[in-house]
């Protein structure tokens, strides 16, 4: 609360009028979504003071599809297919966490082979989530190369998910005892040479946005979520990073063969939305050198999938397994009552906790900073609704 | 409702071309031409060269080159000609098609992929019919108009809109003599013309009756009332040096020399102003999509939405003609042309070549000043296309700082250095290198 008091101290000596209710007819307000270009299947209200934004209500939930009762009605194989819809652009990791807490659940132990495909799905679709993420962000600015750059290289990653599991998008790839299928004849060496293309492409991105003036003159300074305000909102991911915090699941809490390879977190101090969208930049890159060492480091052979038995279920019991998805921390708890379906289980995505610093955000912001603050949340709205 | 197609026979679709053809034959022949003759004998008609018009050489003139030429000629040098088709409207509405299909094409090489591709002849041009098949699409599609539209409004303010980018082309000279208002006051005439447009903007968002086209109107106001004084005080020092307000005299004062090398400053003051003025990026913030969905264009539908497209791309070739003019020295360029179409001959029969060149018809000087004037207008269009493909759009406070702050103090300097050359005596009317 004193934060508040503190930021409508500050707003009044920039001149800024605070919302009062006999203000409310002269204050406009604005609903910015569910079909406005800019705000996805979602919807916030602001009430604008001329230029300046005073109010903002953010109003979730167009795309509720219930995943979480869905899941107690099928078993956990089942599961998969329709769990990944809610971020069909990330859908590996956010059924890498499912398989994660399944796996602790019934106490399967997945193949080591397995794990490194695993985790190679899961960098390859953090490349593809990302790439659409900064494409929407370019428009977003009316870069509108920006928008088209990412959206094209986007397609060298999907062709390399679709050779490894069939699929574009729902790839189905991650499944409780490992992956659906092995690698395919000549994988390594396509997704070297592509990984290669891909990190000249991140220097040309790096020139004609980031490092582009006008750009940096929208993006800094605009939107400065203080490391205090960060923690205490709970956000995660690049967010979270972006606010000077170096927290990634990958390294606090290594899944699978994360704690066999080298990286780096990659974090900024600056707290504002030009950090914000240049964190998830630095994780493209850094996802480009983990790649490289899973490949490296893969067995050759051997097994990619634990034998199962046809209704897998455990004792009875619960657990919460996370991952770093890109978007934040993606973790699900599942209560089992051992019969082969779940009892509950509970979807925690990093979305979610980042659309609760939007109200935070936007209010003092100008109009025109909307959409940088906003998308630089790294906020999937279907995510969100789950 | 379905629709299944008939089975196709070649028979059937040969019959059919025949019938038509059969049909207009008997139509021509039974009641076009019987029409025509009518009227004619019957409508007094203007003498041409001295001679009365009659049917009868009405008809042979329609099919005889050496008569049918002269009333070309005669037509070309009226105002209607000047006004409709060559420096008029149809010549400016058809380099704007280009800058669409141009536009498209560019930014789509720069943006790594094809543009647009289908809708081409055979194969030749790809996508060249792309601007028609967009035309013919909002053409056809409704109208919507908001409840609690202003409707008059909402019907005029479209149509103003193209009309005043008409009304700027119109003095914009093309070739020495070849403009359809050449007026002393040229120059104030232009920038009191330009200054209709934020008027329109603001009353088209009004007559919207929606919140997100009265932000749209609103910045669009205040960004071009920012811009428009930078815009004239740049236009202002090639004043000082051509000492004209004549657009065709201004481009004459630059025989010899551009004034883009004595006023650089302007020039690029001149060149972002324009932007600003035509709602380009970066200065894209009446239509700022994530903002403000479509600015003050959000509430247009069908044909609404086409007249403003149309006349906002007469607007790039308005302004890009008239940096064109004020900078870049207009139409003067080296000669390309030969005075005469075709080998000189003297007793030899009529060829085409010689008869469009004997009847005045090619004039090498005209031809020559369209063809550099056209070239430096696309490269200024091209220009202005550019930013498009790199930058983002600038934030509204940003932008008025630019332009009050910046671009003002910017124009005031060069404004000193065309005083300083008009007084040390080197231009300006009477200098050492103005054209007497």
């Amino acid at each position: 609360m004193a934060d508040l008091e503190e930021r409508i101290n500050e707003s009044q000596k920039l001149g800024m009028q605070i919302i009062k209710e006999s203000d409310d007819d002269r204050l406009m307000t604005l609903s910015v979504g569910p079909q406005h270009p800019g705000s996805g299947h979602f919807r916030f209200v602001v009430k604008v003071d001329g230029d300046y934004i005073v109010h903002c209500d953010p109003d979730p939930g167009y795309v509720h599809r219930g995943e979480e009762k869905m899941t107690e009605y099928r078993n956990f194989i089942q599961n998969i297919p329709h769990l990944e819809r809610p971020v069909i652009h990330d859908s590996t990791n956010i059924t890498y966490s499912y398989s994660l807490a399944v796996e602790e659940l019934t106490g399967i132990e997945v193949p080591r082979r397995g794990q490194f495909i695993r985790a190679i799905a899961s960098e390859i679709n953090r490349e593809i989530y990302t790439l659409y993420w900064l494409a929407i962000y370019g428009i977003f600015l009316g870069h509108s190369t920006m928008f088209m750059w990412p959206t094209g290289d986007r397609e060298l990653f999907i062709d390399l998910l679709e050779a490894l599991s069939g699929a574009r998008v729902t790839h189905a790839f991650n499944i409780p005892g490992g992956v659906r299928n092995d690698i395919p004849n000549g994988f390594k060496d396509r997704c070297l040479r592509q990984i290669g293309y891909f990190e000249k492409r991140l220097k040309e991105y790096e020139d004609i946005f980031y490092n582009n003036p006008l750009v940096r003159q929208r993006t800094e300074g605009v939107g400065i979520l203080t490391k205090e305000d960060a923690i205490r909102l709970g956000v995660t991911g690049s967010v979270l990073r972006a606010s000077g915090v170096p927290y990634d699941i990958r390294k606090a809490e290594p899944y699978d063969v994360y704690n066999e390879i080298d990286f780096k977190v990659q974090y900024m101090k600056t707290a504002d939305s030009f950090a914000r969208a240049y964190v998830p930049f630095l994780d493209m890159r850094e996802s480009c050198h983990i790649l490289r060492q899973l490949l490296d480091k893969m067995p050759e052979s051997g097994e990619v999938r634990a034998k199962l038995q046809s209704n897998p279920r455990g004792p009875p019991g619960e657990a919460y397994r996370r991952v770093e998805s890109g978007r934040g921390a993606l973790g699900y708890y599942i209560i089992s009552d051992g019969s082969p379906k779940p009892y509950r289980v509970k979807i925690s995505v990093g979305s979610f906790r980042n659309m609760l610093a939007l109200p935070h955000l936007l209010v003092g912001a100008k109009m025109g900073d909307m959409p940088v603050i906003y998308w630089a949340l790294n906020y999937w709205p279907v995510e969100a609704d789950r | 409702m379905a629709t299944v197609p008939g089975e196709f026979r070649f028979g059937n679709f040969l019959a059919s071309i025949i019938w038509i053809i059969l049909i207009v034959i008997v139509l021509v022949t039974l009641v076009i031409l019987p029409v025509i003759f009518i009227v004619l004998f019957y409508l007094p008609l203007p003498p041409v060269n001295g001679e009365i018009l009659t049917p009868y050489l009405f008809l042979s003139e329609v099919v005889d080159p050496t008569r049918t030429l002269p009333i070309i000629k005669f037509l070309i040098h009226t105002t209607p000609f000047k006004v409709i088709v060559f420096p008029g409207f149809v010549f400016a509405a058809i380099i704007a098609a280009a800058t669409i299909f141009v536009e498209r094409k560019f930014l789509a090489k720069m943006q790594l992929r094809v543009g647009p591709l289908y809708a081409g002849v055979w194969g030749v041009g790809e996508g060249i019919l792309q601007l028609a098949a967009d035309g013919l699409k909002v053409i056809s599609k409704e109208i919507l108009i908001p409840s609690g539209a202003d409707r008059p409004i909402f019907w005029a303010a479209p149509i103003a809109f193209v009309a005043t980018a008409a009304a700027v082309t119109a003095l914009i000279p093309v070739a020495p003599g070849w403009v359809v208002s050449n007026t002393n006051v040229g120059l104030i005439a232009v920038f009191a013309i330009l200054g209709f447009f934020p008027l329109i903007a603001l009353l088209f968002s009004w007559a919207s009756n929606s919140k997100y086209p009265f932000i749209g109107g609103l910045r669009a106001l205040h960004q071009m009332i920012a811009f428009e004084i930078p815009f004239i005080l740049s236009a202002l020092s090639v004043v000082i040096l051509a000492g004209s307000l004549n657009l065709t005299e201004i481009a004459l004062a630059q025989h010899h020399i551009w004034f883009i090398l004595f006023l650089p400053i302007s020039a690029f003051v001149f060149f972002i102003s324009s932007l600003a003025e035509l709602e380009r990026v970066p200065f894209d913030l009446p239509e700022a999509e994530s903002e403000i969905v479509a600015g003050w264009l959000t509430e247009t539908s069908g044909m609404i939405y086409g007249l403003i497209q149309l006349g906002s791309y007469l607007k790039v070739y308005a302004l890009a003609a008239l940096f064109v003019i004020l900078f870049l020295g207009g139409w003067s360029g080296p000669l390309l042309f030969p005075p005469q179409l075709g080998p000189p001959s003297i007793n030899t029969a009529p060829t085409i070549e010689k008869m469009l060149t004997l009847q005045g018809f090619y004039n090498h000087l005209t031809v020559n000043a369209t063809f550099w004037f056209l070239l430096k207008t696309v490269v200024i269009i091209m220009l202005m296309i550019l930013p498009r493909g790199i930058n983002p759009r600038i934030r509204i406070d940003i932008l008025l700082h630019t332009g009050w702050y910046k671009l003002i103090v910017l124009a005031f300097v060069n404004m000193f250095v065309a005083l300083a050359l008009v007084y040390a005596g080197v231009l300006g009317p009477g200098g050492s290198l103005s054209v007497h």
